[in-house]
């Protein structure tokens, strides 16, 4: 079967349909978990398989606030090889580098299922290579937390890592040796699951803020460690010196203004990329000459967004998920800078409206963008799976305006092509592609290419970027890809935007 | 218009690439000090092929060669030599070098048949150069004079510094010299990269002293030297108003006009509508630029 956008789609999934197709559906959604009488407190892993009752063929999720540092997923695939279970459904809301103990295990057929957001490192490489014996789910932030809370991805223990618990089992993420700010993902899985397990390192009499509600906590397990604190945030998360990059920075934040979107009161939202990133100064630097205040700022929070608030040019945080030591620390003492759970963040049924559909404009990246404007984020050209939307679709489709910034060359492949390899993100929700050999805006979107006319800045048609890409590098030859279908890139309804095909090895 | 020339080294692939796309007015392909002895030859073979495949737009592309006396000169006219190029910049410029330059490129301009004469671009660095530099603006293709602040100082045994009070004497040398040859007076790039006020403050103050451009060294110091070398808001402003109060004076037949209480004389109006041309060479004149 084929969707809408002529990709292929597998037996048993639903086929994208559009972008708003879905909004005619009656929303599903099934009971939330009801509260436990009591919260046990154990140190012993094994034990709490042993009360859960953990067994083949189940569903476990994770969150992955503790990113690159994360010990939890490992501990419990451990755990689950230890005791020779099989068939089991791996549901991480990303997957990092520092995962990779759970390749062996998806080889020897202890996982066989896997959902996630985003996954980058050996783990990636062995869905991509075919080793994973179902085929993968890949969803965007916000289809996560529908998908959970509507009972397409039902749970039936959520492992959840927590820096700090207190005696009742509330946690938070933004106290402890191992914080690491919003715990935004693990929301719906505290909610949703069958059964609760917050993971800790460190148990404390009371948690200031609680994210996670203790009444609903099946199981406190302590560990000795939780994560690497290197791995988890950044100390600071640094903006680019890259010239390129700063020109593609600076030319949209000019476009910001042309359009019309830096008005006092004006919301945004920049994917944590370098360019994307490096907008934030330039954005500033005018809402400072201007006199402008932001409304709110949303999606992972860096350092140049916690001093804008403090400096008065933002009034509000919308926070998911921390990315640096500045973003925790202001967590933690800013009530202006509000936790918000991945279903309030990007969730199409979140009443009365996620927060991404709150954005005046959100500015993201790109791996490949095509002449339809369709965006990949989940592949390389070559079809290794390198990412994938995290919020990209959630935000492209809720913010007003929706702006992708990325060189047009980079190491020497053109980024703007004929057909990307994998649709991550529909073009009915791109409107704008920045690059530094010009800007192409979406046909659909004739009032921003008014509102550009007289600028200054170098608008073309979209084909016409790709046409001084190739005069530059030549037509590259893309590899074909025939392979068996090795993951399914769901759209935030959960239609199947796109599949993945096996690399060839 | 040279308003700001970004120096690319010639050896470096990956900035090639990317020369054309910051906004410079022109760019100078190094073959001179930022390449290495060892690299000289893969330099010349790179920006040759690199002229040869590039689409270069609007941008002004000049190729900074080795000097007479390094024996690298013909080898690298030869290479470089062509219709893309609109300029040779030619380092520590002397009367005597610029005439053997002379020599060397009409040999090769004949014998390759080109279309157009190239333009020469001297880089006055050294005492012998400031003193001649009324001869060197008027010399035959020379079409602009780049001030060369480190070596110059070095010659003179001097300390460069931040505020930059030792290259007074040769800025105001070459700005008037170049102004009387009607050529372009081109500053010398600021070498701290990394202080953008400091930047702007040197470049104002050649500006001050009639430099239409500056010289930079890395692609984010280009749109502060474009902005200093552009008309500001307040001078566009001006030079709208006395334009406009010189014509409704002419309208009503009167023979001077005033603004503001300050008469409106000939050489007042010339520099008001020298502003304007250069705001409209510029991208400005819009009523967004007003703002």
């Amino acid at each position: 079967m084929k969707n809408d956008l002529g990709r292929d789609v597998p037996e048993g999934f639903r086929p994208f349909r559009g972008a708003d197709a879905s909004t005619t559906e009656p929303h599903r959604l099934i009971p939330a978990k009801p509260a436990v009488e009591k919260t046990v407190f154990s140190v012993s892993l094994s034990d709490v398989f042993d009360r859960l009752g953990i067994r083949d063929g189940m569903t476990l999720s994770f969150h992955h606030h503790l990113r690159d540092g994360d010990f939890v997923i490992n501990m419990v695939g451990a755990e689950c090889a230890r005791r020779g279970l099989k068939d089991l459904t791996f549901a991480p809301s990303s997957v990092f580098p520092c995962h990779a103990p759970l390749v062996p295990l998806i080889e020897s057929g202890t996982i066989t299922g896997l959902v996630t957001n985003y996954m980058n490192g050996p783990v990636a490489d062995a869905v991509a290579a075919g080793k994973l014996k179902r085929i993968a789910i890949m969803d965007t932030h916000g289809g996560r937390a529908r998908a959970i809370e509507s009972g397409d991805l039902p749970i039936d223990v959520a492992f959840l890592a927590v820096p700090r618990v207190d005696r009742q089992g509330n946690g938070t993420g933004c106290e402890g040796r191992s914080a690491c700010g919003s715990l935004g993902y693990a929301v719906p899985d505290a909610a949703y699951a069958r059964r609760v397990v917050l993971v800790t390192d460190e148990i404390a009499d009371a948690v200031a803020k609680p994210e996670l509600d203790g009444r609903f906590v099946d199981i406190v397990l302590e560990v000795p460690s939780i994560g690497d604190p290197k791995g988890i945030v950044s100390g600071t998360t640094r903006l680019t010196r890259d010239p390129v990059g700063l020109k593609i920075a600076r030319d949209t934040a000019t476009l910001l203004l042309r359009i019309g979107a830096l008005r006092d009161g004006f919301s945004m939202q920049t994917g944590a990329g370098g360019t994307s990133l490096a907008v934030v100064p330039y954005v500033r630097r005018i809402m400072v000459e201007r006199g402008l205040k932001a409304r709110f700022a949303s999606g992972g929070i860096t350092a140049q967004y916690v001093e804008m608030l403090e400096s008065g040019l933002v009034r509000t945080l919308k926070d998911v998920q921390c990315f640096d030591l500045d973003a925790v620390r202001s967590r933690r003492e800013n009530a202006a800078h509000e936790g918000i759970s991945a279903s309030e963040y990007g969730n199409p049924f979140f009443a009365p409206a996620p927060v991404v559909d709150l954005l005046d404009f959100v500015i993201l990246g790109a791996t490949e963008i095509d002449l339809g404007f369709n965006v990949n984020v989940t592949t390389d050209s070559l079809g290794r799976i390198i990412g994938g939307s995290g919020g990209h679709a959630d935000t492209a489709h809720g913010a007003k305006t929706t702006i992708v910034t990325t060189n047009l060359v980079k190491a020497r492949l053109p980024i703007v092509m004929e057909r990307v390899t994998t649709v991550t993100t529909p073009g009915e929700d791109v409107d704008v592609i920045v690059t530094e050999r010009g800007i192409a805006v979406n046909p659909k979107r004739p009032d921003i290419l008014a509102r550009l006319e007289g600028s200054g800045l170098n608008v073309v048609p979209i084909a016409e970027l790709m046409a001084i890409a190739h005069r530059m590098t030549g037509v590259p030859v893309r590899p074909a890809s025939r392979g068996r279908i090795v993951a399914a890139v769901r759209y935030r309804d959960g239609t199947v935007i796109d599949v993945v095909r096996q690399t060839g090895r | 218009m040279r308003r700001s020339l970004l120096f690319i080294p010639g050896n470096n692939p990956a900035m090639l690439q990317n020369a054309d796309v910051f906004g410079a007015d022109g760019i100078i392909l190094d073959l001179e000090d930022a390449v290495t002895v060892a690299e000289k030859d893969a330099a010349r073979e790179l920006v040759k092929e690199y002229l040869n495949t590039w689409e270069f737009g609007a941008t002004e592309v000049m190729v900074r060669v080795n000097g007479l006396s390094s024996g690298w000169l013909g080898d690298d006219l030869d290479a470089v030599l062509g219709d893309k190029l609109t300029a040779i910049v030619y380092p520590k410029a002397d009367l005597a070098s610029l005439r053997e330059l002379d020599r060397i490129l009409s040999e090769l301009e004949r014998r390759k048949g080109l279309a157009k004469r190239i333009g020469v671009v001297p880089i006055v660095e050294s005492a012998t150069g400031v003193v001649e530099t009324d001869a060197i603006a008027t010399f035959p293709r020379v079409g602009g004079i780049l001030l060369g602040g480190e070596d110059f100082t070095a010659d003179m045994e001097i300390v460069r510094t931040r505020e930059g009070a030792e290259l007074a004497y040769p800025r105001a040398k070459i700005a008037i010299a170049c102004r009387a040859a009607g050529i372009d007076a081109i500053d010398t790039p600021f070498a701290d990269v990394a202080d953008a006020a400091a930047l702007e403050r040197d470049a104002r103050v050649a500006k001050s002293l009639g430099f239409g451009g500056k010289a930079v060294i890395h692609p984010n110091q280009i749109e502060i030297v474009n902005r200093v070398f552009a008309p500001d808001v307040t001078e566009l402003r001006w030079a709208r108003r006395v334009v406009a109060a010189a014509a409704d004076a002419r309208k009503k037949g009167l023979g001077a006009s005033s603004l503001d209480g300050k008469m409106i004389d000939r050489p007042v109006e010339l520099r008001a509508a020298k502003i304007l041309e250069r705001a409209a060479a510029c991208g400005l004149g819009g009523p967004d630029d007003e703002e």
